[in-house]
């Protein structure tokens, strides 16, 4: 784990810190970690915005009208039913509410990096509800995360779609009905260029040959897996007696859902020759590529990801932070959404996603996107990307009330989230927040005083080693598994 | 007639060291013009040493700035830029990166930004700055004009320690043949690490975290704080058995010799600090040491804007775009507290603390106004703020008669995210915004398509 916490590549030193605040926090919880999900009222009226809805322009002084969760109308006067909630969004702006095609937030771990084929391991289960950058992003108007496993083996874990239901348990976060997904990882990552182990040796493969024949043989396997279970479940439907079913094998299990189309492949990948490799290892075994992750070099063949139909998932304009990566150019959306790939701009960081309007708005000044297709990249297409567009990704009757409303036009520097919708419930309100924040201070206060109460009693031991505002921190960058938790997607 | 020789050999050497220092004779770049003169007409001029100036000419003449006004006329032979419709301002100063010192993160042969060692005050960022690092004109194009350089400042380094002191910040310009063509100022500021209370550390041999408990942390922070007391010590002895002629007596001490002008209060101390503890410790140690010290990272600087505005300290920002320390902060603490410290009346910079994200610093200062700090102020923390801090504000930072001429001249505000820049002069010279982004961008944008 030498490189690649992605905090620091934005000069920004404290993984670690992290997990000394997570550790603190169990003790000095503020309230706002038992936050209750926010009461859904079953009508509301958002008033008075300007409505960009994506799918069929800009509505000025327009109206959206929720009911049970759905947007039941969308237009410029829509007369507020009686039992309505209203919200006046006055000078304010509405977007569909943000998608970021590549998170890993509200996950307690990220890379099984032991062996070079994961796929047995499930982001699923190790979802943490209480991880604070899911309500951090859903400050940035993040209503939806495509929670994805690290980048440290060839084949990695399964993945999935969540909606940041901020205070809501681990098992109503899925985003239900979105097909799962698979990560996968090409180039310096899983071949472990970047990353070493004093006294351990190195992991096959090695080389981006190794690479591809990894991917290969596991394929391989997982036909001949499916071809026994496909025997089986014939001879068994047929009413043929005494069979031994196959060994499940749960390695296998997830790639043979690849095979089927059941699962997503969502594929880690930098270069071209990389990209052009996983398309040819995906026809051979007759699967399909959903996005290609990354893809910093996708601009190089992007006639190539058009015809083969994959996504690609990019940043805005993060570069040169190891040599897969220096030929990154913030022009890569562009380039490639004019070659007509369904192109989405991700955060693979919990700060990134907090601004990825603002990474979106950058493809209109590299590359000259319309303001439309921009917002685009990081509401509709990676809606599309994720399978999940009938239900969100546009402001349009009959989907998700999953809505993001700025004060000033999103794809500025300037635009702040005043509010957070999901399924209709407002679950970020920046003046809810403001208004909140002397309250956590008391509360943090008198824990802290009690704290320091409780520790003084028994008998005057070390007394400055449990003060908490004692409490050391560190903030060299130094690389650790948190850092690995967030960079070794990346 | 020995004297005579001696004084000009010693004009000599004032000429030369002229030029390495302010190296005001135009030198002919790659990217630039051969004209030294330029006039840039019609122009909205946000000066940042007043009102904006509507209408404005700036007349550009051997690298400086000649003249700024609405009534200024083009002077004879000059090289015009009609920029009506456009705007001009200070090019910005990115005061905290790695520029020329890394250039791809990972791979260590590529990157000179942090020696091995706890104290290199010796070590200077100018020495190691490669001239022909891809970032300079990447980072050049969105507007910043000038950087410092500074060693062991973290970024995206992952070779090598931070180390206590450093080495030697330097003040470079964004364009030049050579980094004497682009050197603003060479020994800008000696880098401290202001070490921290550890009780956490990641060991790479086991790959693990090991915890000691705070007492053992802190007898070692102690143990740090000692040894950077008897370095100062030593190297003030040093100074002063120098002042008194009786060096012969001693071995000559280079590292105990760069810290000289630290202590006589030449050279600022740029202290790496965040927690609210670490600053105020860091600033105890440096009053009793009588130093001066410029504060950098400043995460939690919010929590001692008292004491930064009672001892003048300034303070170069990491980016706002960041998250908090505390999983209890406000989400938007770090976006917050530039309002909060110009409120204080703390002085800061704004900075990227990087290089590949150093082409964010506009966007980092638009957030922060975005978060209820002044326009004005954002601008000024990424101009002229950061060139007082280091004691450049006589040379560079605003549109002012007598400055050099690094400027930009923008079709809308430089601070947001879809302005571009239209013209960049570095000391003078017209220079180009081509990079390699951009070239490989023209490539593929002409690829015939794929059959």
């Amino acid at each position: 784990m030498k490189i690649l916490a992605t905090r620091e590549m934005r000069g920004n030193r404290k993984p670690f810190l992290y997990f000394l605040c997570f550790l603190c926090l169990l003790y000095l919880a503020p309230s706002t970690h038992a936050a209750p999900a926010p009461d859904a009222p079953s009508v509301i009226l958002i008033q008075n915005a300007t409505v960009l809805t994506v799918s069929h322009g800009t509505i000025e002084h327009g109206s959206i009208l929720i009911k049970d969760g759905k947007i039941a109308e969308v237009g410029q006067s829509i007369k507020a039913p009686k039992d309505a909630q209203i919200i006046d969004a006055s000078g304010q702006f509405v977007i569909p509410g943000i998608i970021d095609c590549h998170s890993h937030i509200a996950a307690d771990a990220i890379n099984e990096g032991s062996v070079s084929v994961s796929s047995m391991v499930n982001m699923e289960e190790v979802l943490n509800p209480e991880d604070i950058d899911i309500y951090r992003d859903l400050a940035g108007g993040v209503t939806a995360a495509n929670i994805l496993h690290g980048s440290a083996n060839s084949i990695g874990g399964q993945t999935l779609v969540i909606k940041l239901r901020w205070g809501q348990p681990a098992s109503k976060l899925p985003f239900e009905g979105a097909l799962p997904g698979i990560k996968f990882a090409l180039g310096e990552n899983p071949k472990r260029s970047n990353f070493s182990i004093p006294g351990q040796p190195r992991r096959y493969p090695a080389t981006r040959m190794g690479v591809e024949e990894t991917i290969r043989a596991a394929f391989s396997e997982a036909r001949d897996y499916k071809k026994a279970w496909d025997d089986y479940n014939k001879r068994s439907a047929a009413g043929e007696k005494n069979l031994i079913p196959p060994r499940r094998d749960l390695k296998l299990e997830p790639l043979v859902e690849v095979l089927e189309g059941k699962r997503y492949v969502h594929s880690h990948c930098y270069r071209e020759d990389e990209i052009l490799m996983l398309l040819r290892v995906a026809k051979e075994f007759g699967f399909k590529v959903r996005t290609f992750q990354h893809v910093l070099e996708g601009y190089k063949v992007a006639d190539e990801l058009a015809a083969a139909g994959v996504g690609a998932s990019t940043f805005s304009d993060w570069w040169a932070y190891k040599v897969e990566a220096y030929d990154a150019i913030p022009y890569n959306a562009a380039l490639m959404t004019r070659r007509g790939v369904i192109v989405s701009i991700n955060s693979d960081d919990a700060e990134e996603a907090t601004h990825l309007n603002q990474e979106a708005a950058k493809s209109m000044k590299f590359g000259g996107l319309t303001h439309d297709e921009a917002l685009k990249l990081v509401t509709l297409n990676p809606a599309i990307q994720l399978g999940i567009d009938k239900r969100v990704g546009t402001i349009d009757v009959g989907k998700d009330a999953d809505l993001a409303i700025y004060n000033h036009d999103p794809l500025s520097a300037y635009a702040v989230v005043q509010k957070t919708l999901i399924d209709g419930r407002v679950y970020f309100d920046r003046e809810r927040d403001i208004a909140g924040r002397a309250e956590v201070e008391k509360e943090k206060k008198a824990l802290t005083e009690k704290l320091k109460k409780a520790e003084k009693k028994p008998e005057e031991k070390k007394p400055e080693e449990k003060k908490p505002e004692e409490k050391p921190k560190q903030a060299a960058p130094t690389p650790t598994p948190t850092a690995e938790r967030e960079g070794g997607a990346l | 007639m020995i004297r005579t020789a001696t004084f000009h050999r010693f004009l000599h050497l004032l000429c030369f060291l002229n030029l390495l220092y302010f190296a005001a004779v135009p030198c002919t770049h790659a990217q630039s013009s051969s004209s030294n003169a330029y006039a840039i007409t019609h122009a909205k001029a946000f000066t940042l040493a007043g009102s904006p100036i509507e209408d404005c000419t700036i007349v550009i003449r051997d690298g400086k700035i000649a003249a700024v006004g609405a009534m200024v006329e083009v002077p004879q032979g000059a090289q015009v830029i009609d920029a009506k419709g456009l705007q001009v301002y200070p090019g910005f100063f990115d005061s905290i990166t790695q520029m020329g010192l890394s250039e791809i993160s990972a791979v260590g042969a590529t990157v000179d930004s942090s020696e091995t060692g706890n104290y290199n005050p010796d070590v200077v960022a100018a020495t190691a700055v490669s001239p022909s690092s891809e970032h300079i004109p990447v980072t050049r194009a969105s507007g910043i004009t000038e950087v410092m350089a500074v060693p062991a400042s973290g970024g995206m380094d992952f070779f090598g320690g931070r180390g206590i002191l450093g080495g030697q910040a330097s003040a470079i310009h964004l364009a030049g043949w050579t980094v004497d063509e682009m050197l603003l100022k060479k020994s800008a500021a000696m880098v401290l690490n202001w070490p921290q209370i550890e009780t956490e550390t990641f060991d790479f041999s086991t790959f693990s975290r090991k915890e000691k408990p705070y007492t053992e942390a802190k007898q070692e922070y102690d143990k740090q704080v000692n040894e950077l007391t008897d370095w100062l010590d030593r190297a003030r002895h040093y100074s002063q058995a120098m002042e008194k002629g009786s060096i012969a007596k001693y071995d000559r001490d280079l590292k105990l010799e760069a810290l000289a002008p630290v202590l006589r209060g030449e050279m600022p101390l740029l202290v790496f600090a965040d927690r609210s503890r670490d600053i105020r410790n860091a600033v105890e140690f440096c009053d009793k040491q009588k130093l001066k010290i410029i504060l950098a990272g400043g995460s939690e600087a919010y929590k001692v804007k008292d004491l930064l505005r009672s001892k003048d300290i300034p303070v170069i920002l990491r980016p706002m775009l960041s998250l908090p320390d505390e999983e209890d902060d406000p989400y938007d603490r770090l976006l917050s507290q530039p309002a909060e410290l110009a409120a204080a009346g703390v002085k800061f910079a704004i900075a990227s603390f990087d290089n590949s994200f150093s082409r964010r610093l506009g966007q980092n200062a638009a957030n922060a106004v975005a978060h209820g700090l002044a326009y004005d102020e954002a601008l000024r923390a990424v101009t002229i703020n950061p060139a007082q801090i280091f004691g450049l504000g006589s040379q560079i930072g605003t549109l002012e008669q007598g400055k050099l001429a690094n400027l930009i001249v923008t079709n809308g505000d430089p601070l947001e995210l879809t302005t571009d820049v239209k013209y960049l002069f570095v000391k003078g010279q017209l220079t180009s915004m081509e990079n390699k982004h951009h070239r490989l961008y023209e490539k593929y944008l002409n690829r015939p398509k794929a059959q």
